[in-house]
């Protein structure tokens, strides 16, 4: 399991449209309601939709963060469209003890076997429970609550003020998402 | 009730706005300020702020209106960022010089060329001789914080000055982050209404902006000098009594564990906060190091700097713009000659760096500092030195 207590690092890859910036604030502010210290925001600069996009968190339970810069090192690493696994280097930096979380229809041997990835994997098909739950294949909320499975670093229900502040009449449906993927998250231990 | 919320800081920022119930905006978007001001427009729009919101075509044209708006005593809001405020240069001067107290927030970036969308202090310093009160934020908190009191302080009659509040593009603007966000009653009581002195009036018309011929320039650039020097009387009242209000005080400059050291580093904006992590760290070695986070620009706070850095041996100073030809950053060179006259003073090192959006880590930081010991102790004939440039 990965550490969740101190500063945890969080770099979520997606594409320009998909909700990785939006999954990142959303995850922060059930954080910040939470009394920790947390913070989001994106790669800074032109983006485009459909281009490949990086945002960011920390979440720290004792200490204010005062480091803003990019996250190099993250403790998890989230990647929204499992095709970006070939075109960008998403575990760069990844700590050692840190997880991957990806969207995928395909299991963890089957990713590890592809990718030779050293670090614990947690896959869920979140394109398929968005298409069930939202009826398009957003899955940035859902990716919500396969990161937090694989990392609870906020609790679930913390989610659901934020999720209903920002989606309003979509917000139940974005609720169902992310527990579904929660529940169909499978985490698999870092490979020897 | 205060409330702790996750929020973007442009929002908060445009929040506080709102809780100085501003009467009229009028601003031109610009990366990276644009999410202030389209926010505004939307509490405008949906009736959340009642205010005037006018779309300009240009951000010469939003100062312009700005001066307009003041004038008949509304209390007037805007915001830009580098280009933008290059754009609206001349007009920035009219604001100071006929005493009309805007607030401007200005989410500082680089200016071109190259383009630059990212974070540096070029915009600031190129205003720096506007007349304006000029206030660096470091945290979302201090942006929104600071937004009141800008209000409070432009607007006092012994001020009457126009007010900036610098907060560094990207790394605040859109940082989702922690902030309190306070309530309209206690902002009501923080903030009086605006009572500009003699407004425009077609009933009892006044004559604003004459021409001023060489018998009468030089007093009132005099007295515009004597107000915004005096102006920090004005500033330190807001800031205590917004303190005693909110339970957040702040002051010219920040003193970061400044007891006993004998090297400090100087730092503006939100790089502070990863340079006290750097102090930290050089604290827990054994290090007598101390970090000068430096709020107030304009009015420059002689005093309190010369006080501040009274007891150390090396004061380096990091700047994130570039006199070009000159003697580097703009800060450094202020500081060092603010100290000139002193018998007992540190040792001055500028450094200049993070431009065009170009992060300074916490080890980057310890560098500076442990670099600038070192330059001190050896001397050097440079002015200033340029921080991981590549070469």
């Amino acid at each position: 399991m990965t550490n969740t207590a101190g500063l945890v690092e969080i770099r979520w890859h997606g594409r320009g449209g998909q909700g990785a910036v939006t999954s990142a604030e959303l995850l922060a502010q059930a954080a910040i309601n939470e009394g920790k210290y947390a913070q989001a925001f994106p790669a800074f600069g032109a983006e485009r939709r459909g281009a490949p996009v990086v945002a960011f968190v920390r979440i720290d339970s004792d200490n204010p963060i005062r480091v803003r810069a990019e996250i190099d090192e993250p403790d998890v690493v989230v990647v929204l469209a499992s095709d970006l696994l070939r075109v960008v280097n998403v575990s760069s930096g990844l700590k050692a003890d840190g997880i991957l979380v990806i969207n995928t229809p395909k299991t963890a041997d089957e990713i590890i076997k592809e990718f030779h990835y050293k670090w614990a994997l947690a896959t869920v098909d979140a394109t398929r429970i968005a298409r069930e739950t939202l009826g398009v294949p957003i899955v940035n909320t859902a990716m919500v609550g396969a990161l937090l499975k694989a990392a609870e670093v906020t609790k679930l229900d913390s989610l659901i003020e934020p999720l209903k502040h920002r989606f309003g009449r979509l917000a139940d449906k974005n609720i169902n998402a992310m527990q579904k993927a929660y529940e169909g998250t499978t985490v698999r231990g870092k490979s020897n | 009730m205060t409330q702790r919320v996750g929020i973007e800081v442009s929002r908060a920022v445009a929040i506080a706005a709102k809780l100085a119930n501003v009467d009229v905006v009028a601003a031109y978007p610009i990366t990276p300020q644009t999410h202030i001001v389209e926010d505004l427009s939307e509490m405008v729009a949906s009736g959340e702020l009642d205010a005037s919101y006018i779309p300009v075509e240009s951000e010469h044209s939003a100062m312009s209106s700005c001066l307009g708006s003041v004038a008949v005593g509304a209390r007037t809001f805007t915001a830009t960022s580098s280009q933008g405020m290059e754009l609206m240069h001349e007009v920035l001067y009219v604001a100071s010089g006929m005493r009309l107290p805007v607030v401007m927030a200005v989410a500082n970036r680089a200016l071109s060329a190259p383009i630059s969308i990212w974070g540096d202090h070029s915009d600031v310093m190129s205003v720096r001789d506007t007349g304006w009160i000029q206030i660096f934020v470091t945290n979302g908190q201090e942006a929104f914080d600071n937004i009141l009191c800008a209000f409070r302080i432009g607007e006092d009659r012994r001020a009457l000055l126009p007010v900036m509040i610098h907060l560094d593009g990207f790394q605040l603007t859109h940082v989702i982050e922690p902030i309190y966000l306070e309530e309209q009653g206690d902002v009501d009581r923080f903030l009086p209404r605006f009572e500009y002195p003699l407004p425009l009036d077609p009933d009892k018309p006044v004559t604003m902006g004459a021409f001023g011929p060489p018998d009468i320039y030089t007093e009132v650039k005099k007295a515009q000098d004597v107000v915004l020097t005096s102006s920090k009387e004005v500033i330190l009242e807001a800031w205590k009594e917004f303190g005693d209000i909110f339970g957040r005080y702040y002051s010219p400059i920040q003193c970061y564990r400044c007891e006993g050291a004998k090297v400090l580093l100087m730092t503006m904006g939100s790089f502070s906060e990863t340079a006290m992590s750097a102090v930290d760290a050089m604290r827990d070695d054994g290090h007598a190091v101390g970090l000068l986070n430096l709020r107030l620009w304009r009015p420059f706070p002689f005093a309190e700097i010369r006080q501040a850095v009274k007891d150390a041996d090396v004061l380096v100073v990091f700047d994130r713009a570039l006199s070009f030809g000159g003697p580097g950053g703009p800060v450094c060179s202020e500081v060092r000659s603010a100290l000139y006259s002193l018998d007992k003073r540190p040792k001055v090192v500028g450094f200049v760096g993070g431009l065009g959006g170009r992060v300074v880590s916490i080890a980057g930081f310890r560098e500076i500092i442990e670099r600038g010991t070192r330059i001190a102790s050896e001397g050097t004939e440079q002015e200033f030195e340029m921080f991981g440039v590549r070469e």
